[in-house]
């Protein structure tokens, strides 16, 4: 088998291929806004890296979020091509749970209860909550990081841009294609439809009624 | 003689999802899905709806259009995408699709510019083109004046509207006298019972002095504020606003400046070809009364039809198999969106 797995939920673009014992090849760029750039070359970069042929590839795995949905979307649309165009499965996971997966492959086997944060703009945060084995108690969910019940520590990004917010932080920062790819390789993450978790809805209002252009008539003249 | 290579188009500008395949200028397919009636109860386009509309449109447009042509991904030589300009997060949906499809296939790929992909369409409708020509585009992203002296690699922008595109326009009056979203249609509709001479409203940047500033620029706003004042002043004074007079007269003053601006250009650049494209090119007036000024004019009037003059993959196809036909350079695998790409830019 050939999983190719990548992650544009965050600003890093992250791709990894995984042959079913190992990631063979991997790369990583953190540089918010440029994931439409850099996420191509990355995935022929791994391709080369590994030698092999495109034509190898049996899977794609992808992190489906949340995060700011124009660099979201980069990686879903590229992974649902690639799965149409070279006729194999494509599989989404949330992308807090590959964050999550690395804390407890990091922590094993002494974890504790722990948050994943990641940055979602506006002053809010997405967030999940897992327990020490690392299965997911809550969420995800956006809001301020004020708004988290359970003060635990957090891995992300948004935990360090809040970290009043968190008695501890956690590795890593970034959610990272590897621990993507090894966690559907090893069946320990759920896997879903390669839909974005937008958990917002679009920023749109059906018009408000129209200024009137002439000068207002007083009724009592 | 060997066939011409197969070349497959993304458009993702704006609130269509396209894919096209072309070869040479024979259009194979030209497969659209539309986010259009999304976008209704918010009176224009929203950019957030149209991209998350284009994600889930994208995979399953790709596969109509294989099926229309007959062709599978394998038999396609070349890949060309709508780099710019349009809506930036629009824009990536296409471009991200476009370069993992080329990583799929091991094809080329084309960043080209969306304008002269709408100047590019024509040639599937009536060949290929004689350049120079002077081409008009209209629609609710855009309302430009180009001049293209070759359709795959010099294109220059004579003028452009200041404020509204003609589309928004349209859109804009509609809901003004209290007609559906997309404005155009249904204006185009209700103007067919209604007088165009009996409201004079302005019409914009021909004065004279406007005219040495914005010789080639369109501007639309003083004549939605002079739309508005009618109206307005009609519900005042208590008398029933004429639907179908308002909007004829108001139709009549978009189509009587685009026209004209665009003849002007034509006969003032000795170009014989004019060019008409974008979704307000489907106006019957625009179209008639285009038709009427290039006759008299002396000039060859194109247009192609309706499915090619709105947003679509097949023009874009076109341009791609115009640019691979002049052997240039694919783009860099790590090229950007570019949602304000100058029309001087045919290929990224
Ligand atoms: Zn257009």
């Amino acid at each position: 088998m050939l999983l190719l797995a990548l992650d544009t939920s965050t600003p890093a673009v992250t791709v990894a291929l995984h042959d079913g014992e190992r990631a063979v090849a991997h790369s990583t760029h953190a540089d918010a806004r440029r994931h439409t750039e850099l996420l191509a070359p990355a995935i022929s970069d791994v391709l080369a890296e590994a030698g092999v042929d495109r034509r190898e590839i049996t899977g794609v795995a992808v992190g489906i979020g949340p995060g700011p949905f124009t660099g979201l979307r980069v990686g879903v649309t590229a992974a649902r091509t690639l799965g149409t165009a070279l006729d194999v499965p494509v599989v989404g996971v949330c992308s807090l749970d590959i964050i999550a997966r690395e804390v407890t492959m990091r922590e094993a086997p002494h974890g504790s209860p722990f948050l994943v944060v990641t940055d979602a703009r506006r002053r809010e945060v997405y967030w999940s909550a897992y327990d020490s084995a690392g299965v997911r108690t809550r969420g995800p969910e956006v809001g301020p990081a004020s708004g988290i019940p359970d003060a635990l520590p957090a891995a992300g990004a948004g935990a360090r841009t809040y970290r009043d917010a968190f008695p501890g932080l956690l590795e890593p920062e970034f959610p990272s294609a590897v621990f993507l790819a090894a966690a559907v390789v090893d069946g320990a993450v759920d896997t879903c439809e390669p839909r974005p978790l937008y958990l917002r809805r679009p920023d749109a209002a059906p018009p408000a009624a129209r200024k009137p252009v002439l000068t207002p008539v007083h009724p009592s003249r | 003689m060997t066939s011409q290579p197969l070349i497959l188009g993304i458009e993702t500008s704006c609130d269509e999802t396209g894919v096209g395949l072309v070869r040479g200028t024979t259009m194979l397919a030209n497969a659209v899905a539309s986010s259009v009636d999304e976008h209704a109860r918010f009176g224009g386009v929203v950019p957030e709806v149209a991209s998350r509309a284009h994600l889930e449109a994208m995979t399953p447009t790709l596969h109509r259009a294989l099926d229309e042509a007959g062709v599978g991904l394998e038999d396609v030589d070349a890949i060309a995408v709508t780099a710019g300009p349009g809506l930036a997060g629009a824009l990536m949906v296409g471009v991200s699709a476009a370069k993992a499809l080329a990583i799929a296939v091991d094809k080329p790929l084309y960043g080209v510019n969306h304008l002269v992909g709408h100047v590019a369409a024509e040639q599937l409708e009536n060949g290929a083109l004689t350049e120079p020509v002077v081409a008009l585009l209209v629609s609710g992203g855009h309302t430009e004046l180009l001049e293209v002296s070759d359709v795959a690699s010099a294109a220059k922008l004579l003028g452009g509207t200041i404020d509204d595109a003609a589309g928004e326009a349209f859109d804009k009056i509609a809901r003004l006298i209290g007609l559906p979203y997309p404005g155009g249609p249904h204006i185009q509709k209700a103007a067919a019972d209604g007088d165009p001479s009996s409201i004079r409203f302005p019409r914009g940047l021909t004065s004279e002095r406007d005219m040495t500033r914005h010789r080639y620029d369109f501007s639309f706003s003083g004549l939605k504020t002079a739309v508005a004042r009618w109206v307005e002043t009609a519900e005042r004074d208590g008398v029933p606003v004429p639907v179908a007079d308002v909007a004829a007269a108001f139709q009549e003053s978009v189509a009587d400046v685009l026209t004209r601006k665009a003849v002007l250009a034509c006969q003032e650049r000795d170009i014989g070809t004019m060019v008409l494209a974008g979704g307000v090119a489907a106006n019957a007036r625009v179209r008639d009364l285009a038709r009427e000024r290039c006759a008299e004019a002396g000039i060859e009037l194109r247009q192609p039809r309706l499915s090619l003059c709105t947003d679509n993959g097949a023009m874009i196809a076109a341009l791609g198999a115009a640019v691979v036909e002049q052997n240039l350079e694919p783009s860099a695998p790590d090229f950007a969106t570019d949602s304000s790409l100058p029309v001087t830019q045919v290929l990224v």
